[in-house]
């Protein structure tokens, strides 16, 4: 066998994880040996494990926090609902339909990503954070005053109530408003959510070890040494910010046509959803790929499995946010892991030599 | 009238919001951090005040000082535990996410001990409502209190600036933190002192929007939080006559937002304001251009 250089090995090594945890947890269902409460988890899992490994694009790779994941998940959700409900009845092959789906969602959400990021990558750090909180709660806001329907004279928009979309008889409600889409096709499975996150590590890894990869890396490591070298900073932040946007959607993709009923309420698309996202980045590691799809796993599992611990779930969220971050970049908890790295190091050598 | 009524409705929210955003921009200012918690500390006053009203049965003015109180030392507990450590920090995004966290478990400490229910809050303010021609226009007690507190509280924090020692320093801090210390300023002081102001003025914003918004969440403090930085953003951050005049702005959009548009949309309205901003003058109304030091 040829010899692999380190990066292909890398990369390899994240899919076959992916993979083996598929294999267990199909072997799980199939034994019938997890409660169907988890089996039930198998496809949101999915969503968010796409999730994280995007948000983690934005934020470890790109240097920049995202607060409004869940705003571009909400909006490939939304789209890709609307377009899998009315094509029902014109498209009833389920897997051509959903790819079409997936397609959507995800072009939506990245030009939803590049309208965003044009006006806010020019600027400094923080500015990305509020802007994209506020995009995410605009998102929220407008989905929740929409109304379409469609009768045999087409679409008809309100942002009333439905009584004022004038349907003829016969027409259909299709997003109505607070109470969103009702009845979009199920048809997200467990093995597909994992073929997606497959695909998703293909495009994120790639991207990481590309010439704009590595572009983008400069950029968050110093953003006026990277300018002088010639690098056009909106450029590559643009283009990791609305990947990154894309493959929110296609987790919002997922997530929809998972749900009988597809709301935009603070719990699944609002604020609550891009700090859990954020803290499946930081807890797996910032820039660690592999780190964020483990921790989305354990994070989403654990308070299934300790039922007791659900009421606290939030609080845990919060202290492991602060504790990370003092612990991984606090000047002094650096010199301090530094130094006793450097005294382990030390004191093994010495038994080494006093082995010889 | 009611144009002017909602005029006057947005000049008291407004103002609400610029007392916050003034805690905002200094701490922006100096410490060169965006204080995601800031919204909740006035959430913690808001709920502070309704537990020395009711449960102990106090008079509002000692509630409110109280509430005043117990933020200080929890902006400078908060500062000190949280932030301070991460001051030379090789990320900013370290600091950032600290906040988020921090803002995080307020919200979450508050939940557990005070329940997700809505408590109905009593105003503070005790002052006559004003009636205007013929008593078409009301002026609500709150809103006057609101405004004339904001605009004390403007006039004392720019004199506290310009005039005395510790505003020096500040001045100072927020220009160079290296430079300031050089020249024998406690930047650490300097700092906590600055996150104790702040934080007192979000114990009083708080007990004035709950005085003019009689319901009480652990969340209630969030959103305003949000609005009262896209305030600071618009206003100029780092200005103090910014941060008032972007606060009074903000809070007159999002009323006639309501009003005339739909008020389900108010809150798009005023972060579609945020990003129009940033698009056309991101250094905000009052705010300076400053060059990149390379």
């Amino acid at each position: 066998m040829k010899k692999m250089n380190k990066i292909t090995r890398n990369n390899l090594i994240t899919y076959l994880m992916v993979i083996g945890i598929y294999i267990v947890a199909q072997v799980l269902v199939m034994t019938g040996s997890i409660s169907s409460l988890l089996k039930g988890l198998l496809v949101p899992l999915c969503a968010y494990v796409i999730l994280a490994v995007s948000l983690n694009l934005t934020v470890g790779i790109l240097g920049e926090l995202s607060l409004g994941h869940a705003g571009f998940m909400c909006v490939g959700a939304f789209t890709s609902a609307f377009f899998s409900k009315c094509m029902v009845e014109v498209i009833p092959t389920a897997g051509v339909r959903y790819f079409l789906a997936l397609l959507i969602g995800a072009v939506c959400a990245g030009i939803c990503g590049i309208l965003i990021g044009i006006p806010v990558l020019r600027l400094k750090g923080d500015y990305l954070a509020i802007v994209t909180l506020a995009f995410g709660e605009i998102i929220k806001n407008v989905v929740n005053i929409l109304f379409i329907g469609k009768d045999s004279a087409g679409f008809h928009f309100s942002t009333k109530d439905s009584l004022s979309l004038g349907l003829e008889e016969g027409g259909k409600i299709i997003i109505n408003g607070p109470q969103g889409i009702t009845g979009t096709p199920k048809d997200s499975t467990f093995t597909v959510g994992v073929i997606l996150i497959l695909i998703t590590l293909f495009i994120v890894q790639n991207l990481i070890y590309s010439r704009s990869g590595r572009a983008i890396m400069a950029i968050r490591d110093n953003r006026i040494a990277a300018e002088s070298i010639g690098i056009n900073i909106t450029k590559y932040k643009l283009m990791a910010f609305s990947i990154s946007a894309a493959l929110a959607g296609v987790a919002g993709v997922i997530y929809a046509h998972n749900l009988a009923t597809l709301t935009a309420q603070p719990k699944n698309f609002g604020y609550n959803m891009s700090i859990m996202i954020l803290v499946f980045v930081v807890l797996g590691g910032i820039g660690n790929i592999r780190g964020s799809i483990l921790a989305a796993i354990v994070l989403t599992l654990l308070p299934e499995l300790l039922r007791g611990l659900n009421d606290y779930r939030m609080l845990i969220y919060a202290v492991v946010l602060i504790i990370m971050m003092l612990f991984n970049w606090s000047p002094k908890a650096v010199e301090w892991r530094e130094k006793y790295t450097a005294k382990l190091r030390s004191s093994r050598k010495k038994n080494t030599k006093e082995a010889a | 009238m009611s144009f002017v009524s909602y005029l006057i409705n947005g000049i008291s929210l407004g103002s609400v919001y610029a007392i916050i955003a003034l805690g905002y921009t200094m701490v922006y200012g100096i410490a060169k951090m965006l204080n995601f918690a800031h919204g909740d500390v006035i959430m913690i006053g808001a709920y502070v005040v309704l537990l020395a009203v009711t449960g102990a049965g106090m008079p509002p003015v000692v509630a409110v000082l109280i509430a005043v109180v117990f933020c200080t030392i929890l902006g400078v507990a908060i500062e000190r535990i949280a932030y301070r450590p991460l001051r030379n920090a090789s990320s900013s995004l370290a600091v950032l996410i600290t906040a988020i966290g921090v803002s995080y478990l307020l919200q979450n400490v508050a939940l557990l001990i005070f329940g997700a229910n809505t408590k109905s809050f009593t105003s503070v303010v005790s002052v006559p409502a004003i009636k205007l021609a013929d008593g078409q226009l009301t002026i609500s007690g709150e809103t006057i209190v609101t405004i004339i507190s904001c605009i004390v509280i403007m006039v004392g924090l720019t004199l506290f600036i310009r005039k005395t020692k510790a505003g020096q320093a500040m001045r100072a801090v927020s220009e160079d933190k290296g430079a300031a210390q050089l020249m024998g300023i406690n930047v650490n002081a300097t700092i906590a002192l600055t996150f104790a102001i702040g934080s007192a003025l979000a114990a009083v914003a708080g007990a004035l929007l709950c005085s003019a918004y009689p319901t009480l969440t652990p969340y209630t403090g969030a959103m305003p939080g949000i609005k009262a930085f896209v305030a600071a953003v618009f206003g100029g951050i780092g200005s103090i006559p910014g941060a008032m005049i972007g606060g009074i702005l903000l809070g007159v959009i999002e009323i006639f937002g309501k009003a005339y548009i739909s008020s389900q949309i108010a809150d798009a309205i005023v972060f579609g304001v945020l990003i129009v901003v940033l698009i056309v003058k991101p250094t905000g109304i009052f705010g300076k251009n400053i060059q990149e030091k390379v």
